[in-house]
């Protein structure tokens, strides 16, 4: 009999909770230990999980293993309109505001805005998109430095260039020196690297006033950044093959490519990818557009988002924010998970080099100085578009010759033809 | 003339076998190299640690590795037996009987034989959202067990394998319709039947986007879905290539396996028939 009672007045709790609708009423109250699901890609992030865990016996987190990609977006989409989303999902920055969009992840202000001052500035305003709502609590950055083989440098003679125009005549002076070798590559397999090559020129894709979006894709930040590299791809001084394939790999292996314009996560792909090369390589920051204003652009970097189909979304925020600013937790990403945290106070934290780099004890000295040069930057409900598009369009600008400008129109029309079609409010 | 006429096909026919052997060969020889081995040496030299990449694979994660070729093995499995039994049925009711719809059923299923699996994910997702299916065995069982291709296929092979002499004298001889069905024209069927199991088999093991949309849960994973969570750990970490190459090739030892037996099973004559009927 007790129990029936008790039957009732949860579905009772249930109905007063659907009533109540989405607007973090949605609260459950219950008795026993509460189990939240947690979709994420992160290496062993399971085992950081396993920390929470021990300490709080009242909030399980089951982590379930995810594949990072466009595919997660589609399929928390998918999950989140029949109805049952994870409770906490890693998601990437520029996925978020599609997410937003969708309603699937959750404003948590009310819990998370706490820990606005353990982040930078430029990475918090990528979880709030510029409002005064939180999406999600910022995990992994990725500010972008320049990697290259002390080695072959030091045997060809080459200085590390701190300019775009010193980098362009290194690329041609190592090209006489070495035929075989590149300095590094132009990929149009990877928009997220080209993305943040156009945030340090300080361009800007995306914009939003009141529900009405700016698209420049093509703006003169974005040009610049095209031209400059047009003019190494059909003078033959870089490389054009795409990143992450065998063949780069085997390139980065044998020599081929002396150097490698990065993030600061570079290390451990070069580890898995070109173990061979322990030790030869080092890390600079980037070359710059103007040397008395030095910055640096984004690849990459994560977030941990609750989504709005939560039951327990207090329970979840609490989480996400313990994840990414508790020194425990944020040690066990490092450690276990190979991230860079966003947190700076964690960043600062870091003394040992990545074992990688056992060459260059200040690396996340270093590494935390050109952090905090990064540029901000708002990003679209539809980057996926943008991207399939710098896919397609600069894959066949450099097989039609190397000029990268036109793609840039066809990206900017693809972007904002994909925002009016789903309803957005574009303006001119 | 003859000599010449008989070397162009053999000679197209070797290229055609050599472009569908290479990538095999390829994995196969992959999944003997180190990961320092994998990008720095020849494409076709063995590397040297075969073993140590299986005992790498099998420790991943605390070997989920092999709970994730359980999976497969269930989904595909039972799936293609539950599949296979659904098609016969179904095939020689459509075949053997004469009833209202017959045509419209037929060609209902034909219409599905068209539609690409793949469409069908979100929908069918959608679907068992509703009951509150996703995310468990049965949501990837279930959209596994009917295949209009094996019904179409089980309806052809039953239309000309299963004489309608012999069923007559069967029920001439006073036997039910499920004893003519069992003892009949079943066992009349297993070649057939035996096709649409190994069909759907490959189909399931092979399946990606259904089991992607459905599960969530990682212990449920196929082994498709697994070896994709190790190549994707965002661009942080490098892609665990020599597990997922090894892990590769261990999950289509099954496959192989399975055609090895069965293949006594298999026909040729099944795909004349279906064409003449």
């Amino acid at each position: 009999m007790r129990l029936d009672i008790a039957k009732k007045a949860a579905a009772l709790g249930l109905g007063l909770a659907l009533l109540a609708g989405c607007g973090g009423g949605t609260e459950q109250t219950t008795d026993g230990p509460v189990e939240l699901s947690f979709w994420a890609w992160a290496p062993d992030i399971d085992k950081v999980v396993d920390k929470w865990n021990a300490s709080h016996p009242d909030v399980k987190v089951v982590v379930s293993k995810q594949a990072q990609g466009d595919e997660l977006v589609t399929k928390l989409l998918t999950a989140a309109k029949g109805g049952n989303p994870p409770d906490l999902a890693q998601v990437e920055f520029q996925s978020l505001p599609t997410l937003v969009s969708n309603d699937v992840v959750a404003d948590i202000s009310e819990g998370a805005a706490v820990a606005k001052d353990k982040f930078a500035p430029g990475v918090w305003d990528q979880v709030t998109l510029g409002g005064s709502g939180v999406y999600a609590v910022p995990q992994d950055s990725g500010p972008m430095m320049f990697y290259y083989r002390a080695d072959l440098f030091a045997e060809y003679g080459l200085k590390v260039p701190t300019t775009w125009d010193e980098y362009a005549q290194t690329a041609r002076d190592l090209r006489a020196k070495a035929p075989d070798k590149f300095l590094g590559t132009f990929s149009s397999n990877d928009p997220g690297w080209f993305a943040g090559l156009v945030q340090q020129a300080g361009g800007s894709w995306w914009s939003v006033d009141g529900d009405t979006w700016k698209v420049t894709v093509d703006d003169a930040a974005t040009k610049k950044v095209a031209q400059y590299w047009s003019g190494l791809i059909r003078e033959g001084a870089i490389d054009k093959s795409p990143m992450y394939t065998p063949e780069w790999n085997k390139a980065l292996n044998d020599g081929t490519q002396v150097g490698w314009l990065s993030a600061v996560w570079a290390p451990g792909v070069l580890k898995g990818n070109a173990e061979s090369t322990l030790g030869k390589w080092a890390m600079a920051p980037m070359p710059q557009w103007d040397a008395a204003e030095p910055r640096t652009g984004s690849w990459g970097g994560s977030t941990t988002a609750v989504t709005a189909g939560s039951k327990h979304q207090k329970a979840a925020t609490e989480f996400a924010v313990w994840l990414n600013t508790d020194p425990a937790a944020v040690e066990g990403l490092v450690t276990q998970s190979a991230i860079y945290p966003a947190a700076t106070s964690a960043q600062e934290a870091l003394t040992n080099p990545p074992a990688f780099f056992p060459n260059q004890p200040d690396f996340y000295t270093k590494a935390a100085e050109i952090a905090a040069t990064s540029s901000g930057f708002t990003w679209g409900p539809n980057v996926n578009v943008t991207y399939t598009a710098y896919r397609n369009a600069i894959g066949e600008a450099i097989s039609g010759g190397g000029d990268l400008v036109p793609a840039l129109a066809k990206m900017q029309g693809a972007t904002v033809d994909d925002m009016k079609a789903n309803g957005f409010k574009v303006g001119g | 003339m003859r000599a010449r006429l008989g070397g162009l096909p053999t000679f197209v026919l070797l290229v055609g076998a050599a472009y569908c052997l290479f990538p095999v060969a390829w994995v196969v020889v992959a999944a003997t190299k180190s990961t320092g081995e994998l990008f720095s040496t020849t494409t076709l030299s063995v590397g040297t640690s075969l073993l140590a990449n299986l005992g790498e694979l099998g420790s991943y994660r605390d070997g989920v590795f092999w709970r994730w070729m359980a999976n497969s093995a269930l989904y595909a499995g039972l799936g293609a037996l539950l599949s296979a039994a659904l098609s016969g049925v179904t095939g020689y009711a459509l075949a053997k009987y004469s009833f209202r719809g017959r045509a419209l059923i037929f060609n209902g299923l034909l219409a599905g034989v068209l539609v690409p699996a793949v469409v069908l994910a979100i929908p069918q997702y959608l679907l068992l959202s509703k009951v509150g299916l996703t995310d468990t065995y049965l949501s990837v069982l279930v959209p596994g067990v009917i295949s209009p291709y094996g019904i179409y296929l089980a309806r052809v092979y039953a239309a000309a394998s299963v004489p309608e002499d012999v069923v007559e004298a069967a029920r001439t001889d006073g036997a039910s319709e499920l004893r003519i069905l069992t003892s009949v024209a079943l066992p009349m069927m297993v070649p057939g039947l035996v096709t649409v199991f190994l069909f759907q088999f490959v189909s399931i093991w092979n399946n990606f986007m259904l089991p992607y949309i459905m599960l969530g849960d990682d212990g449920k994973f196929p082994v498709t879905l697994g070896l994709y969570t190790m190549l994707k750990q965002g661009n942080t970490t490098p892609a665990l290539y020599t597990l997922v190459v090894t892990g590769a090739l261990v999950s289509v030892l099954p496959l192989i396996a399975l055609f090895l037996t069965l293949q006594r099973y298999w026909r040729i004559d099944l795909l004349s028939g279906a064409v003449k009927a």
